[in-house]
């Protein structure tokens, strides 16, 4: 038996969670996906104890049309810095599928 | 006003009255394609004309009744006919149905005339069903899936990758209590879904309503751990409909949020008031396919399952398997990325690369979300990723259960790899040729992905597709 790990399950926080914090380069390129599928960021954030509802805080609004990918990094930052405790999630507004095209925790909180 | 006819008893040739190669489809009609193989001696436009009159209004011999109907507006034509590449032994027929030869909103219906009788009719040697165009008018007469790809989503909070999920092994034999163990294992590991295996109903070693308490109680406490959404698909597939009814209802009481149905072994009216059951309740509704292999493997006769799949999105399902192209079961690429278009695309144009006769027109209707399954492990995880994009569900069972630590360790394996795969296609690389170095770094923060690279190195499914496209020569 000394070769089989035991499996310890712990929070997480549905996709990119099973993997390492993306760095900040591997970031710039999730966002640069988002922009390229043409779909709207947004962002989100909530206690980590409350994560299991739907509606998260949202932080302003959606950043319709937004190409820059430093802007919405910014906006990251500002959301992180404002609340430092919390899951702060990127979402991408697919309007065609009027659903979320994806999201991800970005800065996973306390 | 066009002069009465009359009646003249005997025996026509089809051709006479249902060949009409200068007919333009109505865009209300319900357009069909068959692969004929005529007997010997039977030329190609009566064969069409034969499979267009038996299919439709006509019988052998002609009958006074027949003149007390306007048959020109009712009857089944046969309007083109094409060869088959590489098929000098079968043909292309085209046949346009009236909307009104059909019940609103029944699958059952259209089925009984175009697979009915005329698949033992004994001029032609054989017969395929290869598609069917269904006019938006139809379909808007029909539920369609209970809550579609968006609803289901929206329900899990679950965006930006494919859905995982994995069939519980060995698929008979296991009581409820081993079984919900299983279930809890791979949930909590990181799997979205778990899966009663189609042929789990409610058999004397696991009987349902105890495999739906353990089930549940397994996957409520995944759900705990892991503070995701879960789900496991129980079957409610059942000798009668009543029994089925009973498993549902069940199934909601305990506040189980997805149940399956074995939608040709159960039948298309079980399945279509499952599904509006379903959408009453807010249910999402997993589809198994068992049998569709009996009618759509053979290249010269039964039903292609492109054709079983637009039945299934009319008659309604949230999830139903398409095959995997990489696995253990039957699929051609090309082909399988067709019907796969059928159950998530609003509007499908023709393309017969892909195996697509027709243009088909969903209008609003929800899309199915695909399921691959069947003998995929990590390895293939980059090309299933590839192929099915992020609205479809990957199912791993014995690539999950398999493990050598465990069920929970072989699905946080699964999950690690999806989410490297998925990470990676974003950042703009070919997943499916950079795989193995995607997977081996992913593997390097994950020893479960570690240990399930060594285990399946070598399996391999390279067989031949016995069923291809008829696009080029064989």
């Amino acid at each position: 038996m000394a070769e089989i790990q035991d499996y310890v399950s712990t929070p997480k926080y549905e996709t990119f969670s099973y993997l390492p914090p993306l760095t900040p380069e591997e970031l710039r390129k999730q966002i640069a996906y988002i922009v390229a599928q043409g779909w709207n960021p947004g962002i989100e954030h909530v206690e980590p104890a409350r994560a299991g509802i739907h509606y998260w805080y949202m932080w302003k609004l959606p950043m319709f049309g937004e190409q820059s990918i430093d802007v919405i990094l910014k906006e990251l930052e500002a959301c992180h810095r404002a609340h430092p405790n919390n899951h702060v999630k990127l979402l991408g507004y697919d309007n065609y599928s009027q659903s979320l095209g994806t999201a991800f925790v970005v800065y996973r909180g306390r | 006003m066009a002069a009465a006819k009359k009646f003249e008893a005997g025996v026509k040739e089809y051709r006479q009255t249902y060949w009409m190669p200068d007919y333009t489809p109505l865009d209300s009609d319900i357009l069909a394609c068959f692969k004929i193989v005529p007997q010997a001696g039977v030329d190609r436009e009566e064969a069409a004309a034969a499979v267009a009159a038996e299919s439709s209004t006509g019988t052998w011999t002609t009958v006074w009744t027949d003149l007390l109907t306007d048959m020109d507006y009712y009857k089944g034509r046969a309007y083109r006919i094409e060869d088959v590449p590489g098929d000098d032994t079968a043909f292309f027929a085209f046949i346009a149905y009236p909307i009104d030869l059909f019940e609103e909103g029944s699958v059952v219906n259209v089925f009984t005339s175009l697979v009915g009788n005329v698949f033992g009719f004994k001029a032609i040697r054989s017969l395929r069903l290869e598609d069917i165009r269904f006019p938006l008018a139809y379909v808007k007469t029909c539920g369609g899936p209970p809550n579609g790809i968006q609803v289901e989503r929206d329900l899990l909070k679950k965006y930006g990758r494919p859905l995982l999920g994995c069939t519980i092994k060995p698929k008979l034999g296991l009581s409820a209590k081993n079984y919900g163990r299983a279930v809890y294992e791979v949930l909590r590991g990181g799997l979205d879904f778990a899966k009663d295996d189609e042929n789990i109903n409610s058999q004397p070693f696991n009987r349902w309503r105890d495999r739906f308490n353990f089930v549940q109680d397994a996957t409520l406490n995944a759900q705990a751990e892991t503070g995701e959404v879960k789900g496991s698909y129980l079957n409610v597939t059942a000798p009668t409909f009543e029994q089925m009814m009973e498993r549902a209802e069940y199934a909601k009481e305990i506040g189980a949020p997805i149940i399956m149905h074995d939608y040709i072994t159960g039948g298309f009216t079980a399945n279509t008031s499952l599904a509006n059951w379903c959408r009453k309740n807010g249910m999402l509704l997993h589809i198994h396919r068992a049998m569709h292999a009996v009618l759509d493997r053979n290249p010269h006769h039964g039903i292609h399952f492109r054709v079983l799949t637009k039945i299934l999105r009319l008659s309604g399902g949230d999830h139903l398997h398409s095959g995997t192209v990489v696995g253990k079961l039957e699929g051609d690429r090309a082909a399988t990325l067709g019907w796969v278009d059928l159950m998530r695309e609003s509007f499908i144009p023709e393309d017969r690369s892909r195996g697509i006769f027709f243009d088909q027109d969903w209008g609003s209707m929800p899309g199915v979300m695909p399921v691959a399954s069947g003998g995929i492990h990590v390895w293939h995880m980059p090309a299933l990723v590839a192929i099915f994009g992020d609205d479809s569900c990957l199912q791993f069972g014995g690539g999950t259960l398999g493990h050598p630590w465990g069920n929970a360790a072989g699905a946080c394996a699964n999950r690690v790899a999806l989410e490297a795969c998925v990470k990676a296609r974003n950042e703009g690389r070919d997943v499916e040729k950079e795989g193995k170095d995607i997977l081996t770094n992913a593997a390097k923060h994950s020893p479960e992905l570690k240990i399930a690279l060594e285990t399946w190195k070598e399996i391999k499914f390279e067989f031949d597709t016995v069923d291809k496209l008829d696009v080029v020569n064989r």
